[in-house]
Formats: structure tokens, C-alpha cells, sequence
């Protein structure tokens, strides 16, 4: 279909380029309407009692298949581990790791390209190639480490995070804080500025768009992620949302399939909601993390 | 301690040099630095170690190593299920490759067209993304399973629905993503080369080929890598939508998982009901994070050549 387009394109007229462009819109718009529909399709069935998800998946609810709100109180209360308290430290630790990246990696980005002397050359190679090490590598003594150090908890794990995910972080800070120039600093140094104003008053505001750019790239990580707090954290007390969900789906025998697709709704409404507000910065985030990772 | 730098300063004033900020900051060093290393200590540098010291060892936990030297790798080596989990990736990542690159930068060249509403649809076809791995998986077992119901099998019956479904499952998270590299590349592409390729009478079939592509010829070396490296560290999405099924039951007693991946082979073989195995799971994780740092070493090679061509 595409090739079709292109080699009707070639006869230039404006008539012509003009219903290839209302074509196009046309295609693109039924395209993006299928690619919702799965997201739909979940919000749909989580209307739907548990025996029906499987049978009747795309169908609308109907009088049979129905069963209101049932799903969503259903899903609170399952599988003897409230959601909501998932949710709270998903919700949690998502907050403090990125605050804490954000901070200490930016103050060591800026120790490491202001002193650069071969200790600090060393870190960086270092922080560097900690990014292309696969999680699997360090999973098993990681999690046992972190244990040992009593950093299994909701409000120590952020340490775990600060320490394997600095890498990126330092790496996109370093990157940045290169181009400043340094006259600035100078300047601020000559008026009296000691090292720690300058960076908190003269550094930290320009350093603005990488905070927002690596901040998204962090929360968009730790929110969704898996493996490393089912490692680490102490799974008998705390669950995050994507823990949760595979729990309950693990739980072989009687899953409920129309309770986890409630659950499944309640834990994308908000990342959609945050999508659309900051859709913006996101899309460049993300884009900056690639072009640089 | 400020007086004292103008006093520095005025030694030298021809020279302003980073001395004067260098210094006062190296002071600083445990405000600074320290935290961050301290936690990549922890959370990085000691397990990276010890978990390459491990693979050498027979161990069930860490505390209890004994050091036995290279079997480990070759368990790891003549163990079916990680070999059938290196191929089953490696196909698993040509294929999900060449589809999700093809695809993204279709799209991605159509949207830079002009065309009415194509932000609207960058916004939508970037959105899944957003969405975590484990839930993804979910979301679409539900969708095969609900058409594959009404044919009275489901996705964990065969290895091929599992295949073809994470393939769906992928194409979906990161068409979207791929198209925001290739956007970007594309509206990078200098507007002159375009407009003299329009005088000179180039087709647009032409244009594209010999201009366009190109042009942003980096960007398709970071979408190429980006979706190999992607492919390779799947994990979540693996798990959550067939999570290995169907099993595979060979005569001498062992069990190839058909459509586990490496880092989910990995995981199973650490927390395995087999906790003898932990060795050689460390030993396969090392074999892995080599394979997965050759990839990215390549990467950074061909687009540091890229970057001196241009």
C-alpha cells in the first residue's frame, strides 16, 4: 500500500499530493485507532466477569457478561495482599530513587568534569561501563548484598537504585555540564562563591533540561521495573504494582482473569494520564536517552 | 578562604584557570562524589565482582563458595536449554530487528510528510511504551488467548504462537520509539539537498534512496543496536506472556523450555528448584553480559565512524 502512494506521489500536481496527504491522514487515523484497541480491549473486559475475558474477549459487555464494578472491589482485596499498599510503594520508591539519582548523580557528574584527574577519569569509565552490564549478571549477589545491608525495604531500596542506575544518569549529566562554559563558574568563584553555592545556585538551574530529560528516563525505569525489586525487596511485606500483577497471574489454579484486567486498567490510567501532560518532554527524554545510550 | 582566591587570582590574572574552581571542589569530595560511589559500590562495582569471581565457584549461596575453576562454563556450554535459548534469541532478534526498524521508519517518513494530525498520531503510536513489560505481557496473553480460543488452542500451546506473539508484543512497545529516532533523523535531513533534488526532476522513490536514507543513516545504526541489545536484555515481557511454555520433554530427562530467552534462561537457572545449578547460572550470566557488551561495543565503533565521516 505504501509503495502505491509513493509512485502516485511522482506526477507532482498540488491536486494530486493534496488527496495523497488526505489519504495518508485517513490510513494513519484507522492505524492509530487499532493500535489503542488493546488497551481497550482491557478496559473492556475488566467489566467483564472472569469466565467471559476468555470466551468473549472483543465483545461488548452485555447483559450476561456484565458485572459493574465487581471486578475492581474484587481486585483490592484478592489474593490476601491489599493493592493499594502496591501501589503506595510503587509509587514510593519511584519518587525517592528519582529524587536521589537526580541529586547525587548531577553533584558527581560536576565533581567528575570540573576535577578530572585520573581518579575521576577511572569513575567514569566505570559508570560508563556499567551501562552495557546486563542485570543478570549481578542479580544473584546483588540481591544477597542488599539483604546483608538491610536495603530491602521501600525506603532503602532507592540506594540499590542510585547504585545501578547511575551510570546513565552520570553519563547524560557529564555530557551536559561539558558544554557549560566554564567562565560562568569562574565568575561566580571570583565573586566569593564557594563550590557548594556554585553548584546549587549557579549549576543545578542550568542544568534544568537533562533533570527533566534523565528524570523521565528514571521514573519510566524504576516504575515499570521487575526483576530487581522482586530480588531485592523482602517480597513477604511489599509489592509494587508489576510484582503484584505477576503474582497474582502466577498464582496457578484459580486465576481471576476479569479482576487482574481491573487491576491491569487502574495501574495504566496513570501512567497515561502522566503521558499526556508531560507527552512533551517525555518524547524528547527519551529521545535524548537513546541518541546517547 | 574567598579572600584567598582573589589573592590567587591576582598572581595570575592573565589566567583565570579552572585551578581556581578546581581546587575548592576537590575539597568537597565527600559531598560530591562520595555518595553516588558509595552506592555504585554496593549496587554495582561488589556485585559485578563477586558475581564474576562466583562463576568460577560451586556454590548455593554466596557464602558458602567453593572455587572449581572453568566447569561452570562448560555446564553452561553443554546445557540444551541455554543453547536453545541463544537461538531461539538470536532468531528471536534478527526477525523482531528488521520488522521494527522497516515498520518505525516507515511510518516515521510518512509522518514527516506534512500530513494533517501527525502529531496526534506520534503521540499514539509512541504511547505504549509507557507501559511496563509485565503488564504488556498480560494485556496482549489476554488478546491471543482470546483469538486463539475460538481455534480451541492458546499461546502457550505452541512455540510458534509464542514466537510470533512476542514479535507482535514488541513491534507494538517500540515501533513507537524507534519512529521518535527516525523523526528526529529525518527532519535533520538539510532542506536545500531536498529542494535541489526537486529542481534536478528526482523522483521521490529517487529522493528518498539517495538523499534521505543517506542522511540519516545514524540514526538507523542507533535503531539497529537499540532494538539488538533490546532483544537480547528481553526479560519482563518474556516471562509474563508465555513465561517459557510449551516445555519440551527430551529423552535423557532434561527440559528445554521452547520459548524462554537467555536472560530468562538465566533466571530460571538460579532460582531453579536445582540449587546445585547456581554455578553454572552465574557462569551463563557471564557468557551473556560478554555477548551483551560485544553488542554494544560494536555500536559505539560504527557510530563513532558515522560521526568522523560526516
Amino acid at each position: 500500500m505504501a509503495k502505491e502512494k509513493k509512485i502516485k506521489g511522482d506526477g507532482q500536481s498540488v491536486g494530486a499530493e493534496k488527496k495523497i496527504k488526505t489519504t495518508l491522514t485517513i490510513t494513519f487515523s484507522i492505524i492509530s485507532i487499532i493500535y489503542v484497541l488493546p488497551v481497550f480491549f482491557v478496559l473492556l473486559n475488566s467489566f467483564k466477569a472472569n469466565t467471559f475475558v476468555k470466551t468473549d474477549t472483543f465483545a461488548f459487555p452485555n447483559a450476561d457478561t456484565f458485572v459493574g464494578w465487581a471486578n475492581y472491589i474484587k481486585g483490592f482485596t484478592f489474593g490476601n495482599y491489599p493493592f493499594f499498599k502496591s501501589v503506595w510503594y510503587s509509587v514510593v520508591i519511584t519518587i525517592l530513587s528519582t529524587v536521589l539519582i537526580l541529586i547525587c548523580t548531577s553533584m558527581a557528574a560536576w565533581f567528575i568534569a570540573r576535577v578530572n584527574n585520573l581518579f575521576c577519569k577511572i569513575c567514569y569509565y566505570l559508570f560508563v561501563f556499567s551501562m552495557v552490564v546486563p542485570f543478570q549478571m549481578l542479580m544473584f549477589t546483588l540481591s544477597k548484598t542488599a539483604d546483608t545491608l538491610h536495603l530491602n525495604t521501600p525506603y532503602t531500596i532507592p540506594i540499590i537504585y542510585l547504585g545501578f542506575g547511575a551510570g546513565l544518569a552520570v553519563f547524560m549529566f557529564s555530557g551536559f555540564i561539558k558544554s557549560i562554559p566554564l567562565e560562568i563558574e569562574e565568575a561566580a568563584a571570583i565573586d566569593g562563591c564557594g563550590p557548594i553555592r556554585t553548584f546549587f545556585s549557579v549549576v543545578l538551574p542550568m542544568l534544568k533540561p537533562t533533570m527533566i530529560s534523565t528524570g523521565i528516563l528514571e521514573i519510566m525505569w524504576v516504575w515499570n521495573d521487575y526483576l530487581l525489586p522482586y530480588l531485592v525487596l523482602d517480597r513477604t511485606k511489599y509489592m509494587t504494582i508489576p510484582i503484584h500483577i505477576q503474582y497474582l497471574q502466577g498464582s496457578y489454579g484459580s486465576v481471576d482473569l476479569g479482576a487482574i484486567m481491573a487491576l491491569i486498567t487502574l495501574s495504566i490510567i496513570p501512567v497515561i494520564i502522566f503521558y499526556l501532560t508531560c507527552q512533551k518532554y517525555i518524547i524528547a527524554g527519551v529521545a535524548a536517552g537513546a541518541v546517547k545510550g | 578562604m574567598a579572600q584567598k582566591k582573589k589573592k590567587n587570582k591576582n598572581n595570575d590574572s592573565a589566567a583565570v584557570n579552572s585551578k581556581l574552581i578546581r581546587k575548592p571542589i576537590e575539597r568537597c569530595f565527600l559531598l560530591f562524589l562520595a555518595p553516588t560511589l558509595a552506592a555504585f559500590t554496593i549496587g554495582f562495582i561488589y556485585p559485578f565482582l563477586k558475581g564474576f569471581y562466583l562463576s568460577f565457584c560451586k556454590f548455593q549461596t554466596t557464602s558458602n563458595a567453593e572455587f572449581i575453576g572453568i566447569g561452570n562454563y562448560i555446564n553452561a556450554l553443554h546445557d540444551a536449554s541455554f543453547v536453545h535459548a541463544f537461538w531461539y534469541t538470536a532468531l528471536y532478534a534478527v526477525v523482531s530487528l528488521l520488522l521494527i526498524n522497516i515498520i518505525a521508519f516507515i511510518i516515521a517518513y510518512f509522518l514527516t510528510q506534512g500530513i494533517k494530525g501527525a502529531n496526534i498520531f506520534r503521540t499514539v503510536f509512541f504511547m505504549p511504551n509507557l507501559i511496563g513489560g509485565i503488564v504488556l505481557g498480560y494485556i496482549w496473553s489476554m488478546i491471543f488467548n482470546g483469538i486463539l480460543s475460538r481455534y480451541g488452542t492458546s499461546i502457550l500451546m505452541e512455540t510458534k504462537f509464542g514466537f510470533w506473539g512476542l514479535i507482535i508484543l514488541m513491534c507494538w512497545q517500540q515501533i513507537g520509539y524507534m519512529m521518535i529516532i527516525y523523526i528526529a533523523g529525518l527532519q535533520s535531513v538539510p532542506q536545500d539537498m531536498m529542494e535541489a533534488a526537486k529542481i534536478d526532476g528526482a523522483s521521490r522513490l529517487q529522493t528518498l534512496i539517495h538523499i534521505t536514507i543517506p542522511n540519516v543513516m545514524p540514526s538507523i545504526t542507533i535503531c539497529m543496536f537499540l532494538s539488538l541489545t533490546n532483544a537480547f536484555k528481553l526479560f519482563d515481557q518474556n516471562l509474563a506472556l508465555t513465561g517459557g511454555q510449551p516445555f519440551q520433554f527430551n529423552p535423557d530427562g532434561s527440559v528445554v523450555k521452547t520459548t524462554e530467552m537467555l536472560a530468562l534462561n538465566i533466571y530460571n537457572t538460579f532460582y531453579g528448584q536445582n540449587t546445585m545449578a547456581r554455578g553454572t547460572a552465574q557462569a551463563k550470566a557471564v557468557i551473556f553480559f560478554v555477548l551483551v557488551a560485544v553488542i554494544s561495543v560494536a555500536q559505539l565503533t560504527a557510530t563513532r565512524k558515522k560521526e568522523v565521516q560526516q
